[in-house]
């Protein structure tokens, strides 16, 4: 923690896991690196947990990934709430299987007789020369999967609110954490607060348009829509949280109000979340819009590694800002 | 070494019973697919009913079962009751699953069925889970994950087997050979010569089994169960036995050599198991009574699946996340 007070994106996450250890003796958390012994995780996100509450409940694993996510979904059956990490978002295809044959579905195959309260915390996000096997945002293939809640948190406050929910809840929720953000410093949240799944924050109000967006991004729209007051246009920004099931009443009844809309995400956007909350909002508000919904996001291309070429990829502030523009006429 | 004398007539016959209402639930599907009063896709489990109910005995109720959609002697072993299983089985509200799982997914955690999966090899990371939890709360509990010999070849085996052993986990993993991954024969999907030549690189220990001989199973079952009461760690045992009809019931499975199916008829092991009680002195009578209690059972059952409605539409709506979704 910094003089003022501030603290980190990973400090903060950290915070939300030893406050639900301390809380509940059933949360437990597997993953690869994280015990202090191999240096509490590669983002020091669980630095000091295994010394703090044992091994037997922070239990570093094999870089096996169908291992680690069996092993959660089969104690959270059995009444736990394991927190799993799955270093890189997209390590999640090693385990699909479990995440989405099992997890998500089998509260509905069980006709409720089981549920599978997991946490999965995973990190992705383009910007730091990964490449294209450790960058993707894939929150659109969970937020397609009946039963999975998805999670995303746009700064340090945030992230610990939201992820101390999702250990509570009772269904699989997947959180997605920024690898650009995990340094950023800000205002941390109160021992004890949580911020409630499903709801979506107006961040900022507006009358002219209305900016939906989660994650990295949410920080910089805030920024845009500062810009664009001083050229006299209003823009409302809505951090989702939530990605999964969004929270669509906000979204309607601030467009309802606005006229016009634009999703900004950094997955690629062929096909993305922005693509579904576009449609509601056309089936619903036709009538009420002053322009089409438009969609900003990343470019169709696997994240590519050298430099210029990953900042190209990346969706555009400048897009966001010219189709706003656009849009007021 | 244990011999069949280690085993009492009470077990023995505790044995019989869950055998023959694994064998009785069978024979009741494949003669109502066959007079199409049911339809259903179905695999048959006739040859491997005492190889699963010699393990379950070995059992508490609240023990814990892991088994795929070819189990459904796994799950009526475990002791799972009939009328909620042929309930589900037919789609009705009065199933396990409330009807929304089917025959692929049975979940009954009153009896200690925890998870059915259509997904062959998922099951066993998710036993790893199960026994975990027994472990880190002390509960006692054992946890059994049933797969077959062409389970052992998909990637999520080797996962769950070194983390079963590298964290001593109290699980089994009961690989029920019988011969055949689907249509594939042993040898034509698996480069080991057995199942069990694959624990030593786990460090786990491993047993093979004549899983059709209802005492040396039962035996080898009680041993694991032991170890992994006392915390010693999981075991892998390998039970071998037949698969006496095809996958799925009414496909051909010519594909089995006359040979095979001539040596799985010579080792069915119900017949030999009422020879063996025979031996100890049991009299036709009492396995007469057994079998009619079952058959009685299973007519009330099955009486009960059919006359029960099917569920309401509004389900769709719940148990796909805990809050209900809107309408």
């Amino acid at each position: 923690m910094s003089k003022d007070g501030a603290i980190s994106f990973a400090q903060s996450i950290n915070q939300a896991l030893d406050e639900a250890m301390a809380a509940s003796d059933k949360v437990m958390i597997f993953g690869e690196d994280i015990a202090d012994a191999q240096g509490g995780g590669v983002f020091k996100a669980t630095s000091g947990l295994s010394t703090k509450y044992g091994t037997g409940r922070v239990r570093t694993t094999p870089i096996a990934e169908q291992a680690i996510m069996g092993a959660a979904i089969g104690a959270a059956i059995a009444g736990y709430r394991p927190v799993a990490e799955i270093m890189f978002m997209n390590f999640l295809t090693v385990c699909m299987d479990q995440l989405v044959n099992h997890a998500a579905k089998l509260r509905f195959m069980s006709g409720g007789k089981t549920f599978v309260p997991i946490t999965v915390r995973c990190t992705t996000g383009a910007g730091v020369g990964f490449g294209g096997q450790h960058s993707d945002m894939l929150e659109a293939w969970f937020a397609h999967v009946p039963g999975m809640k998805v999670v995303t948190a746009s700064n340090p406050a945030e992230a610990k609110g939201l992820l101390l929910s999702a250990i509570e809840d009772d269904d699989p929720t997947l959180f997605i954490e920024d690898i650009m953000m995990y340094a950023q410093k800000g205002e941390p949240l109160a021992a004890g607060e949580k911020i409630p799944l499903g709801k979506a924050r107006v961040r900022r109000e507006g009358s002219d348009v209305t900016v939906i967006t989660y994650g990295r991004p949410v920080a910089q729209m805030d920024k845009l829509a500062e810009e664009l007051a001083g050229e006299g246009i209003s823009a409302e920004v809505i951090d989702l949280r939530t990605i999964a099931p969004f929270d669509e009443d906000t979204v309607l009844n601030s467009v309802a109000k606005t006229g016009r809309a634009v999703i900004v995400h950094e997955a690629i956007k062929s096909f993305g979340v922005g693509a579904e909350i576009s449609s509601r909002i056309h089936e619903e508000l036709f009538a009420d819009l002053k322009a089409p919904v438009k969609r900003v996001g990343s470019k169709y291309c696997p994240v590519p590694f050298s430099p210029p070429l990953e900042q190209a990829f990346l969706y555009s502030q400048d897009e966001v800002y010219a189709s706003i523009r656009r849009m007021m006429g | 070494m244990a011999t069949k004398e280690d085993l009492d007539i009470e077990t023995l016959l505790e044995i019989y019973r869950r055998s023959m209402r694994v064998y009785k639930t069978d024979e009741r599907f494949r003669q109502m697919l066959t007079s199409g009063k049911l339809r259903l896709v179905y695999y048959p489990v006739r040859g491997q009913e005492v190889l699963s109910a010699a393990m379950m005995a070995a059992l508490n109720l609240d023990d814990y079962l892991v088994t795929t959609y070819r189990g459904v002697h796994d799950q009526v072993a475990k002791g799972i009751p009939l009328r909620d299983l042929w309930a589900e089985f037919t789609g009705k509200v009065t199933g396990t699953c409330k009807g929304k799982g089917g025959p692929m997914h049975i979940t009954d955690p009153a009896t200690g069925v925890m998870v059915t999966t259509g997904i062959v090899g998922a099951g066993l990371p998710i036993a790893n889970g199960l026994a975990l939890a027994s472990q880190q709360s002390g509960d006692g509990r054992v946890t059994v994950v049933c797969f077959g010999d062409g389970a052992s070849n998909i990637g999520a085996f080797h996962e769950a087997l070194n983390l079963a052993s590298l964290w001593k986990l109290p699980v089994i993993f009961l690989c029920q050979n019988n011969r055949y991954a689907e249509h594939t024969a042993y040898s034509a999907g698996t480069a080991a010569k057995q199942i069990i030549d694959r624990a030593p690189g786990y460090a786990m220990e491993a047993v093979r089994v004549d899983g059709n001989d209802p005492i040396a199973m039962h035996l080898v079952a009680c041993e694991a169960v032991a170890r992994a009461r006392a915390g010693e760690g999981p075991t892998l045992i390998e039970a071998m036995t037949y698969r006496m009809l095809g996958h799925t019931f009414g496909a051909d499975f010519s594909y089995v050599p006359a040979e095979m199916q001539e040596e799985a008829k010579q080792a069915d092991p119900i017949p030999l198991f009422r020879a063996l009680l025979a031996e100890r002195g049991i009299d036709a009578a009492t396995l007469e009574a057994i079998e009619n209690a079952i058959g009685a059972e299973l007519d009330e059952a099955v009486e009960h699946a059919l006359s029960s409605p099917y569920p309401d539409v509004d389900e769709l709506r719940i148990d796909v996340l805990k809050e209900e979704i809107a309408a």
